[in-house]
């Protein structure tokens, strides 16, 4: 996997330096993956060059949702409630659909409680980045099973998971995404070009990323710990983010790769590997983890890609965002009133 | 009693005597629901309207869409009462099913018109009986085969145009407002009415003295229902974003807000939506959409009811301790999930007040009429905003879903009020952002909107462990600061809110205290109970928090009946904890039967205590 390579110099394009990204300290355990996956955020919108003041860092509750206190100061947060991250984000997103938006979330917070939010998150395109820090437990209540635990996972608190678990990257393709992505907060080279063309997408972005809890659920034998991921984790593709304006530098040969552009005019450069996979496949998408699912593969990459979907803000077909609009376009003319009063006589 | 067929007229009371009664009786028509006996109620109501005498119509209606029994009453009342009435002079029985109690609910010497394929026993001498041919009248006058069920009701209308003594134009007029202005429905529908009157004056004696004449008492006013009066209300208020979910009876509030903003608020320029309705899969993430819109800083509202508001209550907590403006529409009805979905009641007033959970409390503003409603719709925005907290709309299902008589309109007479927002520029003058610090005093802090354009805009919104920076906190004495700093809020709301209407009476010592939409009713009850030597003074709540006026006007009377219809007694309560010096001199004088009160049941209540 390529990534293009931030300038190398201490400024980003708008003359931001690294720290201008940086958050809180984390209070999140020592070794959370979830800490990783903030430092992947800095480094993704730093060398993008969004604008610090263009986001809005939005969670539910549960470790992984107070994450967004760690990244980014300059950006405005919520920390919402248990599972409803999705519907403040789409109400947020109506208001100002200009902001950019990280939403993150847990796996109790989108998988049990959250699921039904989740999946009309979905179904309305909101423009934002949705990222899972999926580690199969509960962490703040110390150490339930959540809805994707695998099946016959052990834990010590919770004993043995006789359920199946939700596959949430299927769920999201199923609900139309137009990005979805699973990776590993152990690999900060995939994480990073993923993220950047979730900023890139037209609405929701999804990206399951498989964080160990070290405190509950980093057990050698667990499907969600550090071991197991770098063992087992299977690349599903090769691809490289290229940035609006920027020429594709990567060097291949004429048939070896495949552009997509997506909405901002950035470009995901997939290339062309002996049995890769296809991210603008859908059915390809679904076929690959149905059996990701039943062979308990862990693959990683890009799954799907379609920016054919208008988002939710596009579909409202709104304008100048609502939180900009002076009173003469909040409040009808009187005369406006007069007629409706007219009309009821 | 023995069941006989009717197949003529049956005998007839010897009223040909009565005075004849004119503009003051009420007409009850039972049908069955999803009859079309809407068209032919609001035409009648509206025909009324027209003519210029003071009217007003309740739909008492099932949870279903077709089949059950369904009643709609019209009162028509010279002197102005609009409260309903518990029994009517003249029933109009189209339901068999309900046919034998509608027969035993006429007023003594009443009227008792029936759809002449009725069985049932007609054995009352104090009733003038005319059996009408409905289905006759439908088949005959209505070609399409599909549309003779709807325009059998409309056959009722034309029978009482012809014994009232209304005009066919009125009726006419009103059906062009009823199908706005399609000519098609209107003639289809007013040759079955003509017809009717036809046959009714060819075929009925009259022997009833009911009937109206023209009067000039409409003359300015509109009729509307409460739930259209909240939309406009609403938008005149600048609502920008309306986040949903369908339920009776609040439903319509969101349907004429979906009906009136692409009218309103489209920009002709860029040919863009200035506002957005979202239709969220259940109350919960209406509200969420609606808290987050806020925080962004664009005017949001939700309109539910009881059930939505318990799902709601999460998020009104968090918008409480987050401070986050929000306008939560409840039009008011019965409990939980099915039986009396569709009924009225005022019982989610202490819900509201303390939805949440630790310490919340909210400002509830209470329309007493459709006018209010539509005031009330804008104020809303203006308090929530300058509270920088949710704000509820407390209407219910007699008010939202009825039609009532009201002066028209007025457009906001203030600029909208939009609150303490932080500019980029202020953030600069000020060196920073102190997000939960009270600097002016009355508790309402400073806020930056997202996505403002400053390194130094920016702060963390989270529900309760913070201190005046924004910062997470859990210590004690950061908490303990908040918590004061929201109750100095709360005290300012309490004279930012709409003050009580009073309506003292010199010497009176008994003393009435009501809100929404038991105010008709009070005011009849007032006229009755001065008739039988009781003066009542009135005290119309208009919001909470309650104003401090009301503990000097509980002091000044002997008795306070707090008249409310909930089960509960729940105003009386707030009114207790809110002056219990008075609590022995506060009376309960509740009643909660799914229907709107009646002035009947209020004078006879109090009497029983001051007799």
């Amino acid at each position: 996997m390529t990534t293009v390579a931030a300038p190398s110099r201490k400024v980003n394009l708008i003359g931001l330096e690294k720290t201008d990204y940086k958050g809180l300290d984390s209070t999140l355990c020592s070794g959370c993956g979830h800490d990783s996956i903030s430092a992947q955020i800095i480094t993704a919108c730093y060398e993008l060059g969004v604008k610090p003041e263009s986001v809005v860092k939005l969670s539910g509750i549960g470790c992984s949702s107070k994450s967004p206190a760690y990244f980014m100061n300059r950006s405005f947060g919520f920390n919402a409630l248990h599972g409803r991250m999705p519907s403040v984000a789409t109400g947020a997103l109506i208001a100002n659909h200009t902001l950019q938006a990280i939403g993150v979330s847990g796996d109790g917070d989108t998988g049990s409680i959250g699921l039904g939010q989740y999946k009309h998150m979905l179904r309305r395109n909101v423009h934002i980045v949705y990222i899972i820090e999926n580690n199969g437990v509960y962490g703040l209540t110390k150490g339930q099973f959540s809805a994707t635990a695998d099946l016959g996972q052990e834990l010590k608190y919770a004993g043995r998971n006789e359920l199946p678990p939700i596959d949430l990257c299927l769920e999201a393709v199923i609900a139309d995404c137009g990005y979805v992505a699973r990776s590993f907060a152990g690999d900060p080279k995939q994480v990073v070009p993923l993220l950047k063309g979730a900023i890139s997408h037209r609405g929701t972005a999804v990206l399951d990323i498989i964080s160990p809890c070290v405190t509950f659920n980093n057990q050698d034998e667990s499907t969600k710990s550090y071991a197991w991921g770098k063992a087992h984790d299977e690349r599903i593709n090769d691809f490289t983010y290229v940035p609006p304006q920027e020429e594709i530098k990567v060097d291949y040969e004429p048939g070896e790769v495949k552009e997509v552009t997506l909405h901002d005019g950035s470009k995901i450069v997939l290339k062309k590997l002996d049995n890769s996979h296809d991210p603008t496949d859908r059915q390809a998408a679904l076929r690959l983890l149905e059996e990701a699912h039943q062979e308990q593969h862990f693959i990683t990459g890009l799954i799907y890609l379609n920016g054919d979907r208008p988002s939710l803000a596009e579909h409202e077909r709104l304008g100048a965002p609502l939180v900009h609009l002076p009173e003469a376009k909040l409040r009808p003319p009187k005369d406006s009133l007069e007629k409706i009063m007219a009309g009821m006589k | 009693m023995s069941v006989t067929e009717i197949q003529s007229a049956p005998q007839t009371a010897q009223v040909e005597q009565r005075e004849p009664v004119v503009n003051d009786f009420s007409i009850s028509v039972a049908t069955k629901n999803g009859s079309g006996s809407q068209t032919a109620n609001t035409t009648l109501l509206r025909a009324l309207f027209k003519m210029g005498i003071p009217v007003s119509g309740k739909n008492l209606f099932p949870s279903n869409i077709q089949g059950l029994p369904t009643w709609y009453t019209i009162r028509v009342s010279l002197e102005g009462f609009i409260a309903r009435r518990p029994r009517a002079e003249i029933v109009v029985a189209m339901n068999p099913v309900t046919a034998i109690e509608d027969h035993q609910m006429v007023e003594s010497g009443g009227v008792f018109m029936y759809a002449d394929d009725l069985k049932l026993p007609l054995n009352r001498t104090d009733l003038s009986y005319y059996p009408i041919p409905a289905k006759k009248l439908a088949t005959e006058n209505e070609t399409d085969a599909k549309l003779r069920t709807y325009v059998a009701n409309i056959v009722y209308v034309g029978a009482l145009v012809q014994l009232l003594g209304m005009d066919l134009a009125d009726i006419e007029s009103a059906l062009l407002f009823h199908f706005k202005g399609k000519r098609k429905p209107v003639d289809s529908n007013m040759k079955v009415v003509r017809a009717a009157a036809e046959w009714t004056a060819a075929n009925i004696t009259k022997t009833d003295p009911y009937r109206v004449e023209k009067m000039n008492k409409t003359e300015g006013l509109i009729m509307i229902d409460g739930n259209t009066a909240g939309a406009l209300g609403s938008i005149y208020g600048g609502v920008s974003f309306a986040a949903w979910y369908p339920i009776t009876p609040a439903t319509s509030l969101a349907d004429a807000l979906t009906a009136y903003l692409p009218r309103l608020r489209m920009d002709a320029e860029t040919n863009t939506a200035t506002y957005s309705i979202i239709q969220a899969e259940d109350e919960l993430a209406a509200l969420g959409m609606v808290i987050g819109a806020g925080w962004a800083g664009a005017r949001s509202m939700t309109s539910t009811s009881g059930p939505g508001i318990s799902l709601m209550a999460e998020f009104t907590g968090l918008g409480y301790f987050a401070e986050i403006p929000a306008v939560i529409w409840d039009v008011q009805r019965m409990g939980p999930s099915t039986g009396l979905p569709t009924r009225v009641s005022q019982g989610d007033l202490i819900a509201a007040y303390w939805l949440g959970h630790g310490d919340s409390k909210h400002v509830c503003l209470l329309p007493g009429s459709v006018y209010e409603c539509f005031e009330f719709g804008w104020r809303a925005f203006d308090l929530a905003e300058q509270l920088q907290t949710p704000v509820f709309v407390l209407s219910d299902l007699d008010l939202g879903m009825n039609q009532w008589m009201t002066k028209p309109f007025d457009y906001p007479d203030e600029p909208i009020k939009r609150g303490k927002v932080l500019t980029a520029e202020e953030i600069d003058r000020l060196g920073g952002v102190q997000r939960y610090k009270d600097v002016d005093g009355d508790g309402i802090a400073w806020r930056p909107l997202p996505g403002t354009d400053h390194p130094l805009a920016a702060y963390f919104t989270r529900g309760t462990g913070h201190n005046e920076r924004a910062a997470y906190s859990e210590r004690p004495d950061d908490w303990e600061k908040n918590m004061a700093r929201l109750g100095r809020k709360f005290e300012t709301a309490r004279k930012l809110v709409p003050a009580p209407v009073e309506d003292r009476v010199a010497g009176a010592e008994v003393a009435i205290i009501g809100f929404g939409s038991a105010d008709p009713a009070i005011e009849e009850a007032r006229t009755r109970l001065k008739k039988q030597g009781v003066q009542a003074s009135y005290l119309r709540l208009r919001a909470l928090p309650l104003a401090d006026s009301v503990k000097e006007f509980v002091a000044a009377h002997k008795h306070i009946y707090v008249v409310e219809l909930n089960t509960d007694a729940q105003l009386c309560q707030l009114l207790r904890l809110h002056v219990p010096e008075h609590i022995l001199s506060i009376r309960a004088c509740n009643h909660s039967d799914g229907l709107p009160l009646t002035a009947r049941w209020i004078t006879e209540a109090i009497l029983e205590q001051e007799r």
